[in-house]
């Protein structure tokens, strides 16, 4: 009846010690940051806002977290039933990386005893696409954690997940497949109203439905390279033939982004952009060339199924999406003359920190919970 | 399973076709403007006139008193026990709201001159007629006067600083260095106009560089002198656009271009110059503000939020079949 089980073996390794090492560095910069001011720890400024804690920690950390709505829309959406194993652990990803997103936040935000007035009708301005982002990720967060809710009833609840809540579960799927969707584009919308502050290679109508793509392609990198790098690391079989076929979507996806991305480009005149040399148009190379690179890889048949391809191709395809939240939002803006950004050393230990802290609930949950696909001795 | 994903895909594209309607695909100009943003008769601003300006920065002054604004000093004039001695700031800031600039070129001996010349600007808070601030913010921390067309920052902002990514011409500043921060701009000395008063940088100009009106008023004040020709006598008003009190002098060779009158949708503070308005720094901007075009996707998109139900309803029609196979394999499983 179970088909998960937990991994077991013991939290307390070494490697958990560096990560809650790291997490410790964090809290103590966290505390600075609240008693002394965002400036006393970050190098943000009145010309570069936003810097590293919203573009890592927010935008590339819910897409990372896409896994669970990636895989969700095969299984329900499209009944491809043979991804159900994928689920869990997806679905573990997300929580913990929405969640981490969403607390997040409070650190980025100046006057977060405020933050509640985005709920507020009386303040909430329906005109503002944060106010859309915000909504969707906060309920978001918490319909992944009835989502998740069978990985703790199983454990701790004799009988397992009550009946009611299994019977109501396609409703809490369903939102959950459509929270995703709005806000993963709306966090591409955000940056619309920068206008010609934000370079032409990456400001363009066109953003909700590109960051939309991208978090996608995310979502299908992260359950792969979830899933190998799990297998390394807790000694599990490798479940390939699953992943060349998740592969292959990721694939056709990358194809889809391709042609938006470059057909915008050309309609807007702006293809040329590219070749006036720069460090904004390497990047955008550089960007373009992380997507390019799997489609390859995962276009020789030989190469198709190996292992090594496949985590190369996800390890791209994330570092393409990373770079193209990067790029939109921090290398690609220009608020003027004499205004720079570069993240303070604090600033990054910060990030570092919540990374840290994911890793080590990742780890204490696989191990605790029946959360990974039962091994098939055969 | 085909009806699924059949209904799937035709939900997706309904969905899809309300999202990106014709004018977010071809980004043409048809999009009217927001009505709430209709300047009322009533609306104020302020015409800043850069060859009138000499660059004395009583405005400054008198913008710190009028607000209760601290001097500022920078870390060496702090080390070295200079404080308070003098305003020391050299842009815009938490604690100064309007600032003078200059711009000098080469051997800078002539005034209102591109070349080997001079010319000063003042910066502050424009007060959109769509002011990006004010659309960005979730929180309603920006809000504009119904009337008098001002924007002010409210209590209830968040800190989250999109307006500081939205603003066009970076005016927002944000207390870095504070536990419990605010955020400051010009607010047009609203709390002087309610009760009739002018803008304390328009009270306190001595040359008329800054004049306080009714926009429509500033602006046709503003036609009227960009239409002049160099060299001819005009009667300038002191701090007022009616103001009695006027210096008559020869003008200037304006550009032939009001700054602010188009400018994203238009601002309530515009701009005189006679050299380029971009060298001054402020940004060249397209007539159709970013604001509308933000506002009219997200609008579009979430129209009477028809897209999202119909795509929610979609949703749980498939994922409560699928939900119910899985179930009913793992049932016949156990009875195996």
């Amino acid at each position: 009846m179970n088909n998960h089980k937990p991994v077991g073996g013991k939290i307390l390794t070494k490697p958990f010690m560096v990560l809650a090492f790291l997490a410790l560095i964090a809290f103590i910069l966290i505390i600075k940051r609240f008693l002394f001011g965002i400036g006393s720890v970050t190098n943000l400024s009145d010309g570069y806002p936003w810097g590293l804690w919203i573009v890592y920690d927010v935008l590339v950390g819910t897409a990372f977290g896409c896994g669970g709505y990636a895989i969700a829309l095969l299984v329900y959406v499209f009944n491809k039933g043979e991804y159900h194993p994928l689920i869990r652990p997806a679905l573990m990803t997300s929580v913990f990386g929405y969640t981490l997103a969403g607390a997040s936040i409070i650190l980025d935000v100046g006057r977060y005893w405020n933050l509640y007035n985005m709920f507020w009708p009386k303040y909430a301005n329906i005109n503002s696409v944060m106010v859309e982002v915000a909504i969707c990720v906060a309920s978001y967060v918490m319909i992944l954690w009835i989502e998740f809710s069978p990985s703790f009833f199983e454990k701790w609840r004799k009988g397992g997940t009550p009946t009611f809540v299994k019977r109501f579960m396609f409703v809490f799927i369903a939102i959950g497949v459509l929270l995703p969707t709005m806000h993963q584009s709306s966090l591409g919308s955000l940056m619309i109203i920068a206008g010609n502050r934000l370079f032409p290679l990456w400001q363009t109508n066109w953003l909700p439905l590109l960051f939309l793509i991208s978090a996608l392609t995310m979502g299908y990198g992260m359950v792969i390279f979830e899933s190998l790098f799990s297998s390394v690391i807790l000694h599990r079989p490798l479940e390939i033939s699953m992943l060349k076929k998740l592969s292959a979507v990721m694939q056709k996806l990358l194809v889809v982004f391709l042609i938006f991305r470059f057909g915008d480009l050309i309609w807007r005149g702006e293809i040329s952009t590219i070749f006036d040399i720069g460090f904004k148009q390497s990047m955008f190379i550089l960007e373009n060339a992380l997507i390019i690179i799997p489609m390859i890889l995962l276009f020789i048949k030989n190469k198709k199924s190996s292992p090594r391809s496949l985590f190369l191709s996800a390890s791209a395809v994330l570092l393409a999406g990373t770079l193209y939240r990067f790029n939109t939002y921090l290398v690609g803006f220009d608020p003027g003359h004499g205004w720079h950004y570069f993240p303070s050393v604090s600033e990054i230990m910060v990030t570092l920190g919540i990374v840290s802290v994911e890793l080590m609930a990742y780890l204490v949950f696989v191990k605790k919970l029946p959360i990974m696909p039962a091994i098939q001795h055969n | 399973m085909t009806i699924n994903r059949r209904d799937f895909i035709k939900v997706l594209s309904f969905g899809a076709a309300a999202a990106t309607g014709s004018n977010t695909l071809f980004g043409n100009s048809t999009i009217s403007k927001t009505s709430k943003h209709t300047l009322s008769k009533d609306a104020v601003g302020i015409l800043y006139d850069a060859t009138l300006c000499i660059g004395c920065k009583a405005c400054e002054v008198a913008c710190k008193r009028v607000n209760g604004m601290p001097v500022e000093n920078s870390e060496w004039e702090k080390m070295h026990g200079i404080e308070d001695a003098w305003d020391s700031g050299s842009d815009l800031s938490t604690k100064t709201l309007n600032k003078i600039k200059m711009y000098k070129h080469g051997s800078a001996t002539v005034k209102n001159r591109e070349k080997n010349g001079f010319s000063f600007i003042k910066r502050a808070c424009m007060h959109c007629i769509e002011p990006a601030c004010e659309s960005a913010c979730p929180v309603s921390g920006f809000t504009k006067d119904p009337k008098t067309g001002i924007v002010v920052w409210n209590e209830s902002c968040c800190g989250c600083r999109y307006c500081e990514i939205a603003c066009p011409y970076n005016i927002p500043r944000f207390e870095y260095d504070k536990a419990i921060p605010k955020v400051f701009k010009c607010e047009m000395c609203s709390h002087l106009v309610s009760v009739g008063g002018v803008p304390g940088c328009c009270d306190s100009c001595p040359s008329g560089a800054s004049i306080f009106g009714k926009v429509d008023d500033i602006l046709e004040e503003a036609r009227k002198r960009i239409a002049l020709k160099a060299g001819e006598e005009y009667a300038y008003p002191i701090s007022t656009v009616h103001d009695k009190e006027k210096q008559i002098r020869p003008t200037e060779k304006y550009i032939n271009y009001i700054y602010g009158e188009n400018e994203a949708g238009g601002t309530q503070y515009i701009i005189l110059s006679a050299v380029p308005f971009e060298i001054l720094g402020l940004p060249k901007l397209p007539e159709k503000s970013a604001v509308s075009t933000s506002e009219t996707i997200q609008h579009t998109i979430y129209k009477g939020l028809i897209a999202p139900i119909a795509l929610l309803v979609g949703l749980a029609f498939s994922a409560h079949r699928t939900t119910r196979k899985h179930q009913l394999a793992e049932e016949n499983t156990i009875h195996e």
